[in-house]
């Protein structure tokens, strides 16, 4: 395959930043949209010029560590992640336009790379369940009726890739909070922290800088591993017994 | 927003009982018309429970408008490096449409207090009944175009902010209760829709004279 | 011991006498290990400090543990959260002895299938409390809310994994490392909120700083800015996982590495068993040159699939579905009709790669050789229906399809091993102590409890079993004789270590030659899974150690790193790692070909039965290869650390 890439090129956090075009031959159709990125890397390397940076690890659409936009879609135009996006979902000859995730909370450290600790500060503020090693009781001791574990698993699926923050038109992070809040919240090991969990997460969601949600369900579409938006409303129903401003 | 935004919607709901009673004939309407002003007499003076509801409405806007700025001036703060390339056709235009789709909807409303309740505005000669006033505007095909507009563009709004009041309020809890959702905020938006411009058509229609 | 060079590779040196496991009954070691390691004051752990590199199952709940304790915990990794770490991507399950389903499994018998599993060549004393803090991890992780699958009553659903009789695996879905992690990490999370743990994200490991003999801290290089950063504590942990990248296409992801492991290695700490890595059967097949990484795809596939080859190499590029039953060949069910297609994953792996070097593989050719098998639902589906296909490996069908573009519902899978987990790591004692004084090593990074082979489901429960239950309580018997002297700045061994790292980058900046990093790494890559892979030969491990020295050099000579230090550089990073593979790979020839034996997963050709089985020396080789590092240039010297069975009998295994 002959592809035309736009991409985003910065050098570090304070360039202001451009697209550059770029044009590859020889793609395999087989290949993951990332080892299309490596083959434009080691023609660029070939040529003297510094490889493209973006992030990724397991590749295998679990570790949650890559992602871009691509033609405005994050994820691209499959509903999974970047690594597991591949080449034959686009045609001979395609323009693509790839850009990094973008919300000021995940400020760009280069090219595509963007910082995401911002995920992390939302589960130090509560996103935890407080137990600490050898306290525990018997795991048989409490028994989940299986439909609440079951709704805490679609919950936890999450992997905190950001792709809901780059596509929330307001960059919102409520799915991937509302997931957790989800997860813990649907399990009796969860309950004793429930309320001043989403207090204190949703606090420092804002805090962080993050939009507001309207409701769009665009995170949902975005997100590669289908989670529902449900899980936000679950958030707002959390907040509201938790007494949220009346405090 | 969502509470502010429920109660607009049960507003909109006696409006259009309101609305609907000229289906009864002139007479029957400026009766109703009549009796808000004097709901509550002679325990509350006249117009009083009127302003109570008029004042009642106009903070559930300032607050409604309130919390649509400070969240649209959130997400402006929280990207402000644009994307180069936006999905093609993300989202239900209803739902993209809250903001400006609002915007216009306020105007709107100004326009009707302007015309309907204050009088700045007639499409005619000045009709001395409430009847009279609205009989006259809405022989006009125009009159009836502006209303339309408007109408549907509380659809939309309504469309989309049902389904969001739900949300906010944490009654979507499964993804069988989002289609409830979804079923419910349809309806309401168009029943208040529909029920709102029957009277106008009808009466351009000449069905109520 | 002897200072001449044996085969001109490598030293023998002093075998290792004591692995400081307590005497005793085997069942009470533990116990009493716990209750003799000293204990330090809840109030002097706070001027204790402790590195963590690596934020897996093991890092993860070793720095939310020490920091629930009470010490100071840094916290390392080089991903950009602790969350990404590789133990997410474990899919099948966590091994322990709870015997809910009432089957006859207790810790004895899990002590033994993981020694059994293991060839016979992991230490007694370790698997046995491996096996007795199993149990624990499953209560620890219910408490932090993992939410493992679950029966209509509540209750925990267990299944049975990799061919064992029990049914002692708990599992969420196909994704429990992820759960796993994601408990682990927010447990590190709330003491990174609690201030106990210090967390440094995108910062790599480069140097182990050594003073007076003592591990006492590490340079790290921050991957953001370049900067090159010195961290002194009391204590190192290294959990820095598994080194299968260096076959550079692995199941593991693409920052996986061995340089945390490998230069404390090059600073006293003996590598135990380099040359076991587990290859497993049931992967994706490579596509092409572009592919950068394997995915596995869950054993479990194995129960129901049936795995075929054509029996004539001239059908190989036939499609599947017009390749009538008497022309396919069914292998396993063929040489194995006891086990058929649930051999372990050794045998299933060595007997795909046969039939592929016979010319009946099938798939797209790379480098001429076709390799791929088929692994068949058609008869699963007629027995079963699709649907009931489609409920129990619907993701695995789903995730292959997303791969191949072709659905497994209609046309046969085909499947490939690959590298997947290396048993070997750091050695050990008995306390997760290196050879360092005060640098411990846990989870996948150490050489591990599992011998030379590990059993399904057994990973993830050794990560935690070392992070939660065991490191906390060896590593205070340590601490108890700290807060150890401060370290100036500009202490020699601190100052050497700084301008170790300072040099190395500079180097690789500057060498500026033709190749990238890649290039060197899909080369290494090619001969260690060609020579050191899946069969070994004497022959072609001496040739791989050639072969890997001259890429060596070349290495040095001619790889083209580009850009600076001072910003996000990934090739750098790369080339960093890539380094250290180079000297990894040569190490694991050495190990593999001084093992003139076939055990667990490492298969010697030399050494096999009349029917083609690994066939173990026991009288030769009962030890655990400790390599110590012989300096720059130098051999490397071997200790061997007897491994004495006191309880469990030596057996050769069968599986016709």
């Amino acid at each position: 395959m002959k592809l035309a890439l736009k991409i985003w090129r910065q050098d570090g956090p304070k360039d202001p930043g451009r697209m550059t075009r770029y044009d590859i031959d020889g793609v395999s159709e087989d290949s993951s949209f990332l080892e299309m990125l490596d083959l434009l890397n080691e023609q660029l390397i070939a040529k003297g010029e510094e490889p493209v940076a973006f992030d990724s690890d397991c590749r295998e659409g679990i570790c949650g560590m890559c992602g871009v936009v691509i033609n405005g879609e994050a994820h691209g135009p499959e509903r999974t992640t970047t690594c597991q996006l591949h080449m034959r979902s686009f045609k001979d000859g395609d323009e693509i336009v790839i850009e990094p995730w973008r919300a000021d909370p995940f400020p760009v450290i280069k090219d595509l790379v963007v910082d995401r600790s911002a995920f992390d500060r939302i589960i130090q503020a509560g996103g935890f369940i407080s137990a600490n090693t050898g306290s525990a009781p018997d795991a048989h001791a409490t028994p989940v009726p299986k439909d609440d574990a079951d709704r805490a698993f679609m919950a936890a699926e999450c992997i905190g890739c950001g792709a809901c923050v780059a596509a929330c038109p307001n960059g919102s992070g409520s799915l991937f909070m509302g997931a957790k809040i989800t997860h813990l919240g649907e399990l009796p090991q969860g309950q004793p922290e429930r309320d001043a969990r989403v207090i204190a997460m949703t606090e420092e969601h804002d805090h962080l800088g993050f939009g507001g949600c309207t409701n769009l369900g665009e995170c949902t579409r975005a997100c590669p591993k289908g989670i529902p938006l449900n899980v936000i409303s679950q958030m707002n129903a959390d907040l509201r017994h938790a007494g949220y401003g009346r405090r | 927003m969502a509470v502010t935004g429920l109660l607009f919607i049960g507003f909109l709901l006696v409006h259009m009982y309101g609305n609907l009673m000229i289906l009864l004939g002139p007479e029957a309407f400026d009766e109703y018309a009549e009796h808000i002003r004097t709901v509550g007499e002679p325990m509350i003076p006249e117009k009083g429970v009127l302003w109570v509801l008029r004042i009642g409405l106009l903070a559930s806007l300032v607050l409604h408008v309130w919390s649509a700025v400070t969240l649209w001036g959130r997400a402006g703060k929280a990207r402000t490096t644009r994307y180069v390339m936006k999905r093609p056709g993300y989202g239900n235009f209803y739902a993209k449409a809250m903001r400006w789709g609002g915007l216009a909807i306020l105007l709107f409303v100004i326009f009707h207090l302007l015309h309907l309740t204050t009088h700045t505005i007639t499409f005619g000669e000045p009709e001395p009944t409430p009847a009279g006033r609205v009989l006259e505007s809405f022989s006009q095909w125009w009159g009836v175009l502006i209303y339309v507009v408007a109408m549907v563009a509380v659809g939309m709004h309504l469309l989309h902010g049902i389904w969001g009041a739900c949300m906010t309020l944490g009654l979507n809890t499964s993804l069988k209760r989002a289609e409830q959702i979804r079923f419910v905020s349809i309806l309401v938006s168009t029943i208040i829709v529909v029920g709102f411009l029957i009277p106008p058509f009808a009466i351009l229609l000449g069905l109520v004279k | 011991m002897t200072d001449m060079l044996i085969e001109g590779l490598y030293r023998e040196g002093e075998p290792i006498a004591d692995t400081k496991a307590p005497s005793g009954d085997i069942a009470q070691k533990w116990t009493k290990r716990k209750f003799d390691a000293a204990l330090v004051n809840p109030a002097n752990r706070r001027k204790l400090d402790v590195i963590i590199v690596g934020t897996g199952l093991a890092g993860a709940a070793a720095g939310a543990t020490l920091g629930e304790a009470g010490y100071n915990v840094k916290s390392f990794c080089y991903q950009d959260s602790p969350r990404r770490a590789h133990s997410i991507a474990a899919q099948g399950g966590i091994n322990a002895a709870k015997n809910y389903k009432g089957d006859g499994d207790s810790i004895y018998r899990l002590f033994y299938d993981t020694v059994k599993g293991g060839d016979y060549r992991s230490r007694e004393t370790n698997v046995y409390r491996l096996a007795e803090v199993s149990a624990d991890i499953i209560d620890q992780c219910v408490a932090q809310g993992v939410p493992f699958a679950r029966e209509y009553g509540g209750l925990l659903d267990n299944r049975s994994f990799g061919g064992v009789q029990v049914s002692r695996t708990f599992y969420a879905r196909g994704q429990t490392g992820q759960q796993l992690l994601i408990g682990a990490y927010q447990a590190l999370e709330r003491q990174i909120a609690a201030g106990t743990v210090q967390m440094f994200a995108r910062h790599e490991m480069l140097e182990l700083i050594v003073v007076d003999g003592k591990a006492r801290g590490i340079i790290a290089r921050d991957l953001v800015t370049g900067e090159i950063e010195t961290h002194m504590a009391d204590a190192v942990v290294l959990a820095s996982g598994g080194y299968g990248n260096v076959f550079f296409l692995s199941t593991n992801a693409m920052g996986s590495n061995v340089t945390a492991d490998w230069r404390a290695h090059r600073k006293g700490a003996y590598f135990g068993n380099p040359c076991y890595t587990q290859i497993h059967p049931t992967c994706i097949p490579q596509t092409g040159d572009h592919q950068s990484k394997l995915t596995l795809m869950s054993e479990s596939l194995r129960n129901d699939g049936r795995i075929w080859v054509p029996k004539r190499a001239e059908d190989c590029d036939k499609d599947p579905r017009q390749i009538a039953e008497e022309d396919r060949d069914y292998y396993l069910e063929r040489i194995y009709p006891g086990f058929g297609n649930l051999v372990p994953r050794d045998i299933a792996s060595r007997q795909a790669k046969n039939m592929c070097d016979e010319g009946r593989g099938v798939g797209p050719a790379v480098d001429g050789v076709r390799r791929g098998v088929y692994l068949d639902f058609a008869d699963a589906i007629a027995r079963l229906g699709e649907d009931a296909v489609r409920a129990k490996y619907g993701n695995l069908f789903d995730m292959y399809e997303r791969i191949t573009g072709e659905n497994p519902y209609q046309v046969p899978m085909r499947i490939y091993p690959a590298v997947h987990y290396t048993m070997g790591g750091l050695w050990v004692d008995y306390d997760l102590q290196s050879t360092i004084p005060g640098l411990f090593v846990a989870g996948e990074a150490n050489f591990s409890d599992h011998g030379a082979n590990r059993l399904g489901a057994s990973a993830l429960m050794q990560g935690l079993a070392d992070g939660y239950f065991v490191l906390p309580n060896t590593i205070r018997d340590y601490l108890a004789k700290g807060p150890f002297p401060e370290v100036a700045a500009d202490d020699p061994a601190v100052v050497e270590a700084e301008q170790q790292v300072k040099g190395r980058v500079e180097q690789l900046l500057s060498i500026n030659g033709t190749r990238s990093v890649d290039s060197y790494h899909k080369e290494l890559g090619k001969i260690m899974w060609e020579k050191c892979g899946m069969e070994r030969t004497d022959a072609g491990l001496r040739e791989a150690i050639e072969e890997i020295r001259a890429l060596r050099a070349d290495f040095w000579r001619n790889v083209r790193v580009l850009g600076v230090n001072e910003t996000l550089n990934q090739s750098l990073e790369k080339a960093g790692r890539v380094a250290d593979f180079l000297e990894l790979g040569e190490l694991m020839c050495i190990d593999a070909l001084h093992r003139r034996e076939s055990c667990g997963g490492h298969f010697r050709a030399e050494s096999q039965t009349e029917d083609g089985e690994a066939l173990r020396h026991d009288d030769e080789f009962a030890y655990v290869a400790a390599w110590e590092w012989g300096g720059e240039g130098g051999a490397p010297i071997l200790h061997k650390e007897d491994l004495v069975y006191e309880f469990i009998e030596l057996k050769q295994r069968s599986y016709k």
